[in-house]
């Protein structure tokens, strides 16, 4: 079977173990890109890519722009506010408009769950989703799955545990996906009005109490609290969320082994997570953010060389063996 | 004229000798070895070059740097062939700023490999010279490109294939001439 990946990237719910793995090796050799002097390949010379950015993002947004350009890809951005959007064009319609200045690839983020899906199904360009709704952000899950297995050598029989706000975190459910795909345990721990009811359905144990979690975990990804969450009643306030369910020094010296942090960004230091984690010896959150870069390249250079039935037909008359270029 | 399905053009002994007299032709074209440096590209020339450089330190008694080259994502075809699998690492031995650099290959075919690799290296400095140096040149050349030095020069038909093998990767050394169609 065909590991590539097809048009799009909606979400890890759509992928196979092996198509997550055959982008996790394709990032590895883009780490090194970034290490060289002139950080920049020519792969993707002459692609048009626009990031269409219906959401705040710095991170996301950065992380992509560079992916692109150091494979040579023409970019631009599209932030939703002063743009055509403000002025009432439908999502389909800017992306149509877009596409009749022949572009290559949409790398989209949204609000609304389902816009990526929506945009991949009424466009012929590549549609990558950089987080839409509450429903996946892969890039971001596939960055956590790389640092992962840099850290750990391998992520099968690894468990790992999201901590806070996985109701509402389109980055928990991609992480959920593919850690369980690739054959990690995966652990959920927060508040009872955070953490979606029945969870446990998708095959995750779920912890309500953050010690029980340190105890269990190899991993923590500790997501973040988004602070609007408090007006809007989920918990109760900053200070008691950090009391119950910060990640701190104190909480990880009582843990049976060093636990590997992770945040996705950015972080509420002092909400979910205590400075000295973050800034810790086993926090491995500078690297997600290094990490972000190669996969987005991995990504990019694999959905624009996407025409398998090529590749594989090139297999077949043996085009790598024996280098017979 | 129809020929068997595989055919041998080298044997380990064969290539063994043929490395040898490669090793001796690069330190000939290079004159002296303190600004060489023997590249491979990614997969087998990879091999073949820390081979060379090994002969070349067993004779000379002097270390040869090497180095691997992916030149994948500077290929002009990422269209038609699709992404390769799984790219090879790209690892320089530091600055190429007035090195002698020999790129090293298996197989010479349309020129097409080395091309990417001269533009590859020019984005990691500017040596003052390079040279090609391939195991097997089957010619079908595309582009105005050709060797230095070459193991073995073979006649190849466009629907045959060179398959090289080497210990390292293959468990044997071997270069065979494979007809089209033929299983791997």
């Amino acid at each position: 079977m065909s590991a590539a990946l097809g048009k799009d990237l909606v979400g890890l719910e759509q992928l196979t173990a092996d198509q997550i793995r055959l982008i996790l090796d394709t990032a590895e050799p883009f780490k090194e890109v970034s290490e060289r002097p002139i950080k920049k390949v020519p792969a993707l010379r002459g692609k048009t890519i626009v990031n269409l950015f219906f959401e705040a993002s710095t991170r996301t947004r950065i992380s992509f722009e560079f992916a692109e350009k150091r494979l040579s890809a023409d970019t631009v951005n599209v932030a939703a506010s002063g743009s055509s959007v403000q002025k009432g064009e439908t999502l389909v319609d800017t992306a149509k408009n877009l596409e009749a200045m022949r572009i290559d690839m949409v790398v989209i983020r949204h609000p609304s769950s389902g816009a990526a899906q929506f945009l991949g199904d009424r466009i012929r360009s590549n549609v990558v989703n950089a987080g839409d709704g509450k429903h996946e952000h892969p890039t971001q899950a596939l960055l956590d799955l790389l640092t992962i297995r840099d850290r750990h050598g391998t992520i099968a029989g690894l468990k790992v545990c999201l901590v806070g706000d996985v109701l509402h975190s389109r980055v928990a459910r991609s992480n959920i996906w593919g850690l369980l795909k690739l054959g990690a345990e995966v652990g959920v721990c927060g508040p009872d009005t955070l953490v979606p009811r029945a969870i446990e359905e998708l095959g995750v144990c779920r912890f309500r109490r953050i010690e029980e979690a340190i105890e269990w975990a190899q991993v923590l990804n500790v997501l973040r609290l988004q602070l609007e969450r408090m007006e809007m009643g989920f918990i109760p306030s900053l200070r008691e969320y950090y009391r119950v369910f910060g990640v701190t020094l104190d909480r990880l010296e009582k843990a049976p082994r060093p636990l590997t942090i992770m945040h996705p960004g950015p972080m509420n230091r002092g909400v979910e997570i205590d400075s000295r984690v973050a800034d810790g010896p086993h926090s491995v959150i500078l690297a997600q953010v290094t990490n972000g870069v190669a996969v987005r390249m991995a990504v990019l250079y694999l959905l624009a060389g996407g025409r398998p039935e090529l590749a594989d037909a090139a297999k077949r008359v043996g085009g790598t063996i024996g280098g017979t270029e | 004229m129809s020929r068997p399905e595989r055919t041998i053009i080298l044997d380990a002994r064969a290539l063994s000798r043929a490395l040898q007299r490669m090793a001796v032709e690069v330190l000939e074209l290079a004159h002296r070895t303190e600004h060489l440096v023997l590249i491979g590209i990614q997969r087998r020339g990879v091999e073949l070059a820390e081979r060379i450089a090994k002969l070349i330190e067993r004779d000379e008694g002097v270390i040869v740097p090497r180095g691997a080259l992916d030149i994948t994502l500077y290929r002009d075809d990422l269209e038609t062939i699709g992404p390769k699998p799984v790219i090879g690492e790209t690892r320089l031995p530091g600055d190429l700023d007035g090195k002698h650099v020999v790129i090293v290959d298996d197989v010479l075919y349309t020129g097409r490999t080395a091309r990417a690799a001269l533009d590859e290296l020019a984005d990691f400095g500017r040596p003052q010279r390079i040279s090609l140096c391939v195991l097997v040149d089957r010619g079908g050349r595309e582009l105005p490109i050709q060797p230095d030095i070459v193991g073995k020069q073979v006649k190849v038909n466009s629907g045959e294939r060179v398959e090289v093998l080497v210990e390292e990767l293959d468990g044997r050394d071997e270069v065979a001439l494979v007809a089209a169609g033929a299983a791997p």
